[in-house]
């Protein structure tokens, strides 16, 4: 592999890929939101029991590629106990850190084992891979009824 | 495995591809390091020398607007203008020059026939017929046609291998349907349609044909006379010439009787704001000033392609899918998607374990360009039951080692993913 693929397919995300974390329909969820890749087809549903102020549980299904599996393996890892607005500020870091933005060494703290997704943004095509399950996310935690789509 | 694939008239020679090759300046580069491997030519092909310079001529040194100025270079302009449709009706093979439309694209033309035959003879009850290969360029405007109109799509089903249904097509003919529209070849299988016989049926049933052969007119002879249909639609990108250029073909004795497509310029014969008497066809479907540089492209690099010879150039396609079709359907874990016994320019296949869009990237990095995705018909996908292929697809300068180095890159998109 040459290096930039291989700060693309780390191991870590190839072993979320094949073996996807949280990777199930939530039947507590009282909060769901579908996704939607129109350019490469690819789907993501994310399920989340938001209680109190926080996210209880959270699970995701869907189709995609190894990026996109990866990221919603390891964004669901690092959602359970969030409160809506830490949700949405680590997705604004993350969207950062995948499109290369100089800002995200400063707050990277937060990203914790995230920061694999590195690499991505030496493939601005798979930018939208890497964040379709945080805009499925967000989607859910917004309440919003329409699938969202990458577009 | 062996493979049947659409066989035509074997030219005498052989092609020199490696001097075809640098016809094309674009292929003389490196992709990431490693030597640019074209494989994406159904979304569109590259353009040979010729083309390019026939652009940058005509920009040079004749243009001007068409049909309007008695100065030398509107001269010039209007006769190159001209010659670039003498040049496809000659291609493929219609009987007038006149039924040559200048449009944007296949898109384009699927558009104009949908809003001005469609919306003329489509009525609510109504049926409109097509294949369940479509692109969705030939399927969204009819649906939009059907929805106008209190119309019904009716959708003519495909099997496992990815050929249509023929005596399932017939049944579906019906004294509601109104117009088939159909692909010559399919941009996600590569099928190649017995649109002949279509046609037989169609006219059997006094039901006119439109033909979407954006991705039969690159591969393989056309002669509209010959297949009988309507209309035939295709995109000068995807046969070596400029992007935003395309053509409809259609019969004279139809055009003649259908409305205009949009006014403007050029489409008329004389304006008052009482009355606007149109212009004769082909000017009729054409208002505005035509992309004139975009024609005499096509011209150009139909011109080019007929020096080749369309046979030899079948022929030499035919060598490199089969010999994909084996070497690539021989790796372990890969499923071919459209086996047809007549295919044409297209290997479309899924990867256990790899999807399409990792194996896009990795090949990428090997300088290989191959598409990825829907292919732009979602219901193949969903015929098939997955949400993408990948789809390497050829062009008179790919070569063996061509398939060598994407056989290779899947092999290495399969270590990665092991």
């Amino acid at each position: 592999m040459t290096d930039d693929l291989g700060d693309l397919y780390q191991e870590v995300i190839l072993e979320h890929s094949k073996a996807p974390r949280n990777f199930k329909r939530l039947e507590s969820a009282n909060r769901h939101a579908d996704g939607y890749n129109p350019l490469c087809g690819d789907r993501c549903s994310v399920f989340i029991d938001y209680e109190g102020e926080a996210i209880k549980e959270i699970g995701f299904q869907g189709s995609g590629c190894a990026i996109s599996r990866a990221s919603a393996s390891m964004m669901t890892q690092m959602m359970k106990g969030k409160t809506r607005e830490e949700a949405l500020k680590l997705f604004e870091q993350f969207h950062s850190l995948v499109t290369g933005k100089e800002d995200v060494a400063v707050n990277a703290v937060d990203l914790g084992k995230l920061k694999v997704f590195a690499g991505v943004s030496k493939f601005p095509a798979r930018v939208k891979c890497a964040t379709l399950a945080w805009h499925t996310l967000q989607s859910a935690l917004e309440g919003k009824q329409e699938a969202v789509s990458t577009e | 495995m062996t493979t049947a694939v659409h066989q035509t008239g074997f030219g005498s020679a052989a092609l020199d591809v490696e001097r075809i090759k640098c016809d094309f300046p674009i292929l003389d580069q490196k992709i990431h390091g490693k030597k640019l491997v074209y494989l994406d030519n159904a979304a569109t092909s590259q353009k040979p020398r010729a083309v390019i310079d026939a652009i940058v001529r005509y920009y040079e040194h004749d243009n001007a607007n068409i049909h309007r100025g008695v100065h030398t270079l509107s001269v010039r302009a209007t006769e190159a203008h001209d010659e670039a449709r003498e040049t496809v009706r000659r291609f493929i093979q219609a009987a007038d020059a006149g039924e040559i439309i200048f449009v944007r694209g296949a898109t384009e033309a699927v558009n104009l026939v949908a809003q001005t035959y469609g919306r003329a003879n489509v009525g609510e009850g109504d049926e409109v017929l097509i294949t369940a290969m479509e692109h969705h360029s030939n399927i969204v405007p009819w649906q939009m046609l059907c929805e106008e109109k209190g119309a019904r799509l009716v959708v003519a089903p495909i099997n496992d291998t990815g050929e249509l249904d023929l005596d399932a097509f017939e049944k579906l003919l019906s004294s509601r349907t109104r117009i088939v529209a159909v692909a010559h070849v399919s941009n996600a299988l590569g099928t190649v349609n017995p649109v002949r016989k279509i046609v037989q049926l169609a006219h059997a049933h006094d039901v006119p044909v439109l033909v979407d052969g954006a991705q039969a007119v690159p591969h393989l002879p056309v002669d509209v006379q010959a297949l009988g249909c309507d209309f035939y639609a295709f995109s000068g990108h995807k046969v070596y010439g400029p992007t935003g250029i395309g053509v409809l073909y259609g019969k004279e004795e139809i055009l003649a009787e259908m409305p205009p497509y949009q006014g403007g310029g050029d489409m008329i014969s004389s304006v008052t704001f009482e009355k606007t008497t149109y212009n004769v066809v082909p000017y009729k479907f054409e208002a505005g000033t035509p992309d004139i540089a975009g024609a005499i492209g096509l011209g150009a690099a139909l011109d080019y392609i007929s020096r080749l010879g369309m046979d030899r150039i079948a022929a030499h396609e035919h060598d490199l899918l089969v010999y994909a079709t084996e070497q690539v359907g021989a790796i372990p874990g890969v499923r071919l998607i459209g086996t047809a016994s007549e295919r044409a320019g297209v290997l479309s296949f899924v990867m256990e374990g790899v999807h399409p869009h990792d194996l896009g990237t990795i090949l990428d990095r090997d300088g290989i360009a191959i598409r990825t995705g829907h292919h732009c018909a979602q219901p193949v996908m969903e015929r098939f039951g997955i949400p993408a292929t990948a789809r390497a697809s050829f062009a008179v300068y790919n070569t063996r080692q061509d398939v060598d180095a994407l056989i290779e890159g899947i092999r290495k998109a399969h270590e990665v993913f092991a």
